[in-house]
């Protein structure tokens, strides 16, 4: 047998997610694991030869040598944060300069959104999207949150990985940190542009202006320019974020149009605007003037972290033995609890964790997460839904139809992480497409999610519910067919995304089922409502069957007796009509006049829905990319 | 049975009873009702068995069937379209076919893309509904159905103004139409001491070319399966009339024991004219479930039974004409067995097997069922 050369190509050719790359920066080896993919242990992760390193084993070969120890090593060396950005962009979202639009303005109204929250602001957002050229454009993101304070500019925009959600577990927009400074650096990749930030943190003082580039080898912001008293005009505080990037603009599916429009129906105390390029001003209006109760921090609970966390955590604990690590570290695990733990890892309470973080932390996860052990679930007051009557106002105000609902599920919980569930239906209405699939909004944590559909639970559990009961048209295996938008929302501590681009909700069995309950609720009252809709025109073809069947009946009597046909006929068609006259109810009863008034109240606060129509059709060139 | 049914059942000339249906949907019609008609059911559950005239009647039980009502509208409309060509009919004093009723009254509906009959099975039942909710045969309306069927034998008739020599119809036989009332057939003479009744045109042939009749002196009659109502008839009256017994070979299979039932007790869908068609002194010939080991058949010649006529069998198990004895005894034998028998499987025993041992054996010996 061959043993292959252990070379620098066949490492890097492995997917990212299972092996971090040489040369990455220490941070993002940290990075915690993916949905279902634990983290290896420790010896795996030092074992990867560092640059500089001698390596070990490359030279030992039976085979033909390809290229010397020291040949990978200077290779090795020159690999930077930006050629690892570079290489592994797809991850972060920016895999095509479609996505990459999108992306950027989605991190930075997340970060915007976040920023006005933790402040009590009511979130009011402007967009603006300027083209430079056909492949180049200039994103503006404008809020009026509570600016940022000068030495953390940089830390924020010229720095990746920066960011205080990395590790904490709450319920917050983002997860890893990743994101604004990530758009930044795929500017200044594109374009060469630095990122430039106008912020005001004191309603007194004037605005600060900055330019960035973030220096790709050392992971360290660069002023490239500062300056006092920049022009700001609108709210008292705020932050204006300009990056310049290579990118293409395009309307449909995955436009910022739609982006915007579903960020405001799960932000309803959020205002957005956008100026697009080629003339589009739209507003989406608040529908709500309450801001979200702000998420509460939460200790891990023991069956929602992965082996790879527990040893971080075992690690950098302040606790100094194995007990007080167990209870002060973990949400749910009493004195008690612990106990049971150590002695099922066979591991004395007193041990120092940081010494058994190499040797044991396997042992401690598989008591952990032994059948033998009761751990209570974890609190779940820690989530922050967006609410039913808030979703379904706020598609009442975004989305012009004909019939509404929504609702929260209670909290529950999947591998010790706590989440919430909502789901929203908007049915019908003039821009809405009967003939094609439904429209389907994902949500997780208020962020939607426009990519990969179809590796999402959310999307799955909508093809699994059968919308056959609820009178909609489905086949086997789809999306139900009709003139309807779904909505699903998942809010959590721990959102478990299939990848590290945060587009898909992994297939945990205890999200999908309460996805379908959330559904069939919402489906149970779409049922109700549709079959109203349906008896109308139920009535009206019974009308049509007898006034079509009465001439013929007039006909034949006509020709058995001697009967006054004319007669015959006005008295049928008149009791016809008295035993149809539902069909005469103007469509949609009760919730038809709903619509209108929403419709009206839509207009007045200055909405201007997005159109609906056009964007279920075509568009899937980039789907799953 | 509501009155007005009665009333309209009580009428004499069928032209009337056309006349009072119009009159009936005017009627409603001015008083901003919804119009209906009374039909007689015609199901298992609407009909009783006669103990006493050992033949199926039917009940009183009656479906209304309404015009403003989404299931039964176009029904409705086909009945009067029925009516009205039967009232055609009548006028003009034309017989003819239920196929040619169909084509009468089919065309498309004004306004809709739809026909008022797809096809003759839909019209068939209609008149089945109007035959006993106005209580006149089809033949009173001056409707026939297709000729099928055909008899030899020892036997001279008149068939609409023709003598017609039954001994002397080549191997097709004379063929039965399905009007044979006193106007159109009349019996002559007659030598015949037996009817003998044939499911299969097949076998029938073998017979006739055996001249099995000539033999045993007999009327050989087959009706292509489920005898049809001028076959029925016929037999009927040559029972009644000539005082000849009748005797029933058919398929050893659920479906044969069916054909045999509806020729002795009448049958559940035409219920309300057993006591004009119903033999109930007929006598079931074979073949048996008993038949394959008597007359010593090869294994190869069976079929097995499928659900369907197991399920068939089952049914008829159940039916109070089929209680005797030595019918249940046949029946379970057929489904303990789980194989049924054509007719032509005594062919397996040689060619002229049939008419030369099987039949004069059993008739012989008195092998029957009753």
């Amino acid at each position: 047998m061959i043993k292959k050369p252990k070379s620098g190509n066949i490492r890097k050719s492995k997917p990212v997610q299972e092996e971090p790359e040489p040369d990455m920066p220490a941070e993002i080896k940290a990075q915690p694991p993916v949905a279902k993919a634990p983290v290896g242990i420790p010896e795996a992760v030092d074992g990867i030869e560092e640059p500089g390193d001698k390596p070990k084993t490359s030279s030992r070969t039976l085979g033909a040598r390809r290229a010397t120890a020291v040949d990978l090593a200077k290779g090795q060396r020159e690999i930077s944060v930006s050629e690892f950005f570079m290489k592994n962009r797809h991850l972060l979202g920016f895999d095509s300069p479609r996505k990459a639009l999108l992306t950027t303005i989605k991190e930075a109204v997340d970060n915007s959104l976040d920023a006005c929250e933790e402040a009590g602001v009511l979130p009011h957002i402007d967009v603006t999207i300027k083209g430079i050229s056909e492949t180049r454009f200039r994103v503006i993101v404008q809020d009026n949150g509570p600016g940022i304070v000068k030495n953390q500019i940089g830390r924020i925009f010229g720095k990746l990985l920066y960011g205080s959600k990395f590790h904490r577990l709450k319920q917050s927009r983002g997860q890893q940190g990743i994101g604004i400074s990530a758009a930044g650096m795929y500017g200044m990749l594109t374009t060469g542009k630095s990122v430039a930030i106008t912020t005001k943190p004191h309603p007194a003082k004037p605005a600060h202006y900055c330019e960035i580039q973030i220096d790709s080898k050392k992971n360290e912001p660069q002023y490239l320019k500062e300056e006092d008293g920049h022009e700001w005009t609108g709210s008292p505080t705020g932050t204006r974020v300009e990056i310049e990037l290579e990118a293409e603009y395009k309307k449909g599916k995955h436009s910022v149009n739609n982006y915007l429009q579903q960020t405001a129906i799960a932000n309803p105390h959020a205002t957005l605007s956008f100026k697009g390029p080629e003339g589009e001003d739209m507003e989406w209006t608040r529908s709500s003037d309450q801001l979200p109760p702000e998420p509460k921090e939460i200790k891990p609970h023991p069956r929602g972290i992965e082996l790879g966390i527990l040893i971080k955590m075992m690690k950098s604990t302040t606790a100094r033995n194995m007990g007080g690590f167990l209870k002060k570290d973990f949400s749910r695990v009493s004195p008690a609890v612990a106990a049971q733990i150590l002695a099922e890892a066979k591991i004395p309470a007193t041990a120092n964790p940081k010494r058994l973080a190499a040797s044991n932390a396997e042992d401690v996860f598989k008591a952990i997460n032994s059948e033998k052990i009761r751990i209570m679930a974890p609190p779940t007051n820690c989530i922050s839904p967006i609410g039913g009557d808030l979703i379904e106002k706020s598609l009442r105000a975004q989305i012009n139809a004909e019939f509404y609902c929504a609702l929260s599920r209670p909290p529950a919980v999947y591998r010790g992480n706590p989440f919430q569930i909502e789901a929203g239906i908007a049915y019908g209405g003039p821009d809405a497409d009967a003939d094609s699939l439904v429209k389907v909004m994902r949500f997780a944590n208020r962020v939607p999610l426009l990519y990969q559909p179809g590796g999402c639970a959310i999307t799955q559990a909508i093809i699994e519910t059968d919308w056959r009961n609820y009178h909609m048209s489905q086949s086997r295996g789809s999306l139900p067919a009709g003139p309807a938008v779904i909505l699903v929302h998942l809010a959590s501590v721990w959102v478990p995304f299939t990848s590290e681009s945060k587009e898909a909700v992994a297939q945990y069995p205890e999200i999908r089922k309460e996805i379908k309950l959330a559904l069939q609720e919402c489906g149970r009252a779409l049922g109700r409502f549709l079959s109203g809709k349906a008896r109308v025109a139920y009535e009206a073809k019974r009308r049509k069957i007898f006034e079509i069947y009465i001439d013929e009946l007039v006909e034949a009597a006509g020709a058995m007796a001697r009967i006054n046909r004319a007669n015959l006929r006005k008295d049928l068609v008149g009791i016809a009509k008295s035993k149809t006259l539902d069909a005469e109810t103007p469509s949609g009863g009760e919730n038809g006049s709903e619509a209108e008034a929403a419709a009206a109240a839509g207009t007045a606060a200055g909405a201007k829905p997005a159109a609906f129509n056009g964007e279920a059709k075509g568009e899937a060139d980039d789907e799953g990319a | 049975m509501t009155k007005a049914l009665k009333k309209l059942r009580s009428m004499k000339d069928p032209a009337d009873k056309i006349r009072a249906m119009a009159d009936a949907l005017v009627r409603f019609a001015e008083k901003g009702e919804n119009p209906y008609l009374d039909i007689p059911s015609r199901t298992l559950s609407n009909v009783t068995f006669s103990d006493r005239d050992s033949i199926i009647k039917l009940g009183d039980e009656t479906q209304r069937r309404f015009f403003f009502n989404i299931g039964q509208a176009k029904k409705f409309m086909q009945t009067y379209l029925v009516a009205s060509g039967c009232s055609e009919l009548l006028k003009v004093r034309k017989t003819t076919s239920i196929r040619d009723l169909y084509y009468m009254t089919k065309h498309t509906i004004k306004d809709a893309r739809e026909e008022t009959f797809n096809d003759q099975k839909e019209s068939d039942p209609i008149i089945e509904d109007l035959e006993v909710a106005l209580g006149s045969l089809r033949e009173e309306l001056n409707l026939f159905a297709s000729n099928r069927g055909a008899m030899v034998g020892n036997m001279t008739i008149w068939d609409s103004g023709d003598m017609i020599n039954l001994r002397k119809q080549g191997s097709g036989g004379w063929s039965v139409p399905s009007i044979v009332e006193e106007n159109v057939v009349r019996f002559k003479s007659c030598e015949a001491k037996f009817i003998l009744l044939v499911e299969k045109d097949a076998v029938w042939r073998r017979l006739n070319e055996d001249k099995f009749w000539k033999k045993h002196n007999c009327m050989l009659v087959h009706g292509q399966g489920m005898a049809p109502r001028g076959v029925r008839r016929l037999l009927y009256r040559m029972v009644n009339e000539l005082k000849l017994p009748l005797f029933v070979f058919v398929d050893n299979d659920p479906w044969g024991f069916y054909i045999y039932s509806v020729i002795k007790q009448g049958s559940i869908n035409l219920a309300f004219e057993s006591s004009r068609m119903a033999v109930p002194s007929a006598r079931f010939l074979g073949l048996s479930s008993y038949d394959k080991g008597k007359f010593k058949l090869p294994d190869n010649v069976s079929i097995s039974l499928n659900k369907e006529d197991r399920d068939r069998a089952k049914q008829i198990l159940e039916y109070p004409w089929f209680q005797k004895e030595e019918w249940q005894k046949e029946i379970k034998k057929m489904l303990k067995e789980g194989i049924k028998l054509e007719l032509e499987a005594l062919s397996a025993k040689g060619i002229s097997f049939v008419s030369e041992e099987y039949l004069p054996y059993k008739i012989k010996n008195k092998l029957w069922l009753n």
